[in-house]
């Protein structure tokens, strides 16, 4: 490949894109995925987080978690930015079909159609599915 | 495990990490700080500080490279960077410290 990129140690820059696509709570996929995230960003590679279905719930703003005794780990979504971890995307239609916009989220993000979303995926190295 | 602080017990686990964040006061952040052979100054309690008031808004224990930024961004660049914070913590600031603040170990930390 002639575009790979490299980081300052000369190690190859790989795309990474992890999808989220489970509520946050019920399943322990949404915190691992996150705790990944975080592990994975000291590798300095380009990371991208896209959420979809019910995924879409993770970032939800005003989670109480009182009830099922867990933790509300929404709020370190907002940490990602101190990680480098910057490029958030949503899909539209999982959006609209749960009546959210982008105000009812805790970290801005970018809206994408499913041809983004096709296009997004397409120029991926590694796509993990959480 | 467990740590004796004015008369209560508290519970570690297996690393000396306090199991109930709402078990910490100040009296036992020095008395962690003792196991691990630091003598806590003023410079100390501020990133200790500084880190319970991160976790108290993010939910994690910051990464020690996003601690050294974070710091620096608060405290001045003479207080972010490596040198500065593993001479108070000279284990790791985000081990230590996090240990000391009565945090959970930072994610990713081995």
């Amino acid at each position: 490949m002639t575009d790979e990129m490299y980081d300052e140690e000369g190690g190859p820059v790989k795309k990474f894109l992890y999808l989220n696509r489970k509520a946050p709570y019920g399943t322990i996929y949404a915190l691992e995925s996150l705790e990944v995230v975080l592990i994975g960003a000291a590798f300095e590679q380009d990371v991208s987080l896209l959420f979809m279905d019910d995924g879409i719930f993770q970032l939800k703003k005003g989670q109480d978690t009182k009830g099922i005794g867990m933790k509300n780990f929404s709020p370190t979504y907002r940490a990602l930015e101190m990680y480098d971890v910057e490029k958030l995307y949503v899909d539209k239609k999982s959006m609209d079909e749960r009546g959210l916009s982008a105000d009812d989220l805790v970290v801005p993000v970018e809206i994408l159609d499913a041809a983004q979303v096709a296009d997004l995926m397409e120029d991926q190295d590694v796509i993990l599915s959480f | 495990m467990a740590i004796e602080v004015n008369g209560k017990t508290l519970e570690t686990d297996e690393e000396g990490y306090l199991v109930n964040l709402a078990d910490w006061t100040e009296d036992a952040g020095a008395i962690i700080a003792t196991t691990e052979n630091i003598d806590m100054t003023e410079n100390h309690w501020e990133v200790v500080n500084f880190l319970r008031e991160y976790y108290d808004e993010y939910q994690i224990a910051p990464a020690v490279r996003v601690l050294t930024k974070a710091i620096g961004k608060k405290l001045g660049p003479e207080k972010g960077n490596s040198k500065y914070l593993y001479e108070l913590f000279p284990y790791g600031p985000a081990k230590q410290a996090c240990k000391i603040a009565g945090l959970p170990k930072p994610t990713g930390c081995v």
